[in-house]
């Protein structure tokens, strides 16, 4: 929870950009925030949103480190070239967006990473925004091995069949029923992508295949409430998303 | 929302960016998430050259009543130029 460590407190991490053997092997950057210690800790592979690999995320993931827990990063748009994260997010935006199957590969291997750390519990979490969310919904439904994943506004979880590119050639929802953890959904009721619709139909199918899910929706909020950054941000409803963050790391990652 | 709409236009012509002119070869236009005008969504444009990497780009976001006043004012004046007999 925000504001509940003692002031007498051993406090410190090491984050920087570094890299790591990503999908196929490949050597690509990644952010990590790794809390000082000898734990154990919890690790959360942290997806980046459409928007980009950016400092937003970096401020993330020191947020999650400095709450105990060893997080990666990975630069999903790493293959695409380098520049300012709004200069790879448009390329990358350019040329049709980031391929599901990579965003997959990449994920697997940072969560093995974690798991590879001599101060790891054996636990990891997935969590992303926007589509970063749908991304974490589809890496734990399809790569065994998560503990919790929790799902900020993903769009296009549901996708109709126009909406399929060679890039994400099935909808997340179609994999529910190979989500092998719990799953947090926190999303506004004002955003369009995912409407409200869409979050019940994502719930429906979560109830109709026995997962173990909690969803919560937010008045006054749209997509995006967490971003400080942008007129989006709803402090409230944020702050109140993140303690819902914490407790659902706390409750499956210890 | 991630809307993943995105288009493409072959160009001849040179940008402007954060290093000086460069010849362009590409406009992508999409909408999608601004990152720096107020919006949550904006008409998104970029001027390119794919070969110079990802920073080779003059970056443009602007609402969808200002994208048709644009594509208003880009016709009139490619009329008006073909019009003069000095469009080459």
């Amino acid at each position: 929870m925000w504001n509940s460590f003692k002031t007498d407190d051993q406090m410190g991490m090491v984050a920087q950009i570094t890299t790591y053997a990503g999908g196929n092997g490949d050597k690509i950057h990644t952010y990590t925030a790794l809390p000082q210690g000898n734990g154990p800790f919890p690790g959360v592979v942290l997806v980046h949103h459409m928007p980009g690999w950016d400092e937003l995320y970096q401020e993330f993931a020191r947020r999650l480190a400095n709450h105990g827990y060893n997080v990666i990063c990975p630069d999903l748009y790493c293959r695409f070239g380098h520049g300012t994260p709004d200069d790879v997010t448009a390329k990358v935006r350019g040329e049709g967006g980031v391929a599901d199957d990579s965003v997959v590969a990449d994920s697997e291997a940072a969560m093995k990473w974690l798991k590879a750390l001599p101060n790891s519990n054996g636990k990891v979490g997935i969590v992303g925004t926007c589509s970063g969310g749908r991304h974490s919904v589809l890496v734990a439904s399809r790569v065994p091995g998560f503990d919790a994943v929790i799902d900020l506004w993903g769009g296009r979880v549901v996708q109709s069949a126009d909406q399929l590119t060679p890039q994400q050639p099935v909808a997340p929802i179609d994999y529910t029923k190979d989500l092998n953890c719990p799953i947090l959904g926190l999303f506004g009721n004002d955003d369009q992508s995912p409407s409200p619709e869409q979050v019940n139909q994502h719930e429906a199918e979560l109830k109709k295949h026995g997962k173990n899910y909690e969803f919560h929706r937010y008045d006054g909020a749209g997509h995006a409430f967490f971003y400080h950054d942008r007129p989006a941000y709803r402090q409230q409803q944020a702050m109140d998303g993140w303690n819902k963050v914490f407790a659902f790391f706390e409750k499956y990652l210890h | 929302m991630c809307t993943m709409i995105a288009m493409h236009a072959a160009i001849k012509g040179a940008g402007k960016g954060s290093e000086g002119w460069f010849p362009l070869t590409q406009a992508n236009v999409g909408f999608d998430h601004a990152t720096h005008s107020q919006a949550e969504h904006a008409l998104l444009l970029d001027f390119v050259n794919g070969d110079l990497g990802p920073g080779a780009r003059v970056a443009v976001e602007m609402d969808i009543a200002s994208g048709r006043a644009l594509i208003a004012q880009l016709q009139a004046a490619i009329e008006a130029a073909e019009a003069s007999g000095v469009a080459e």
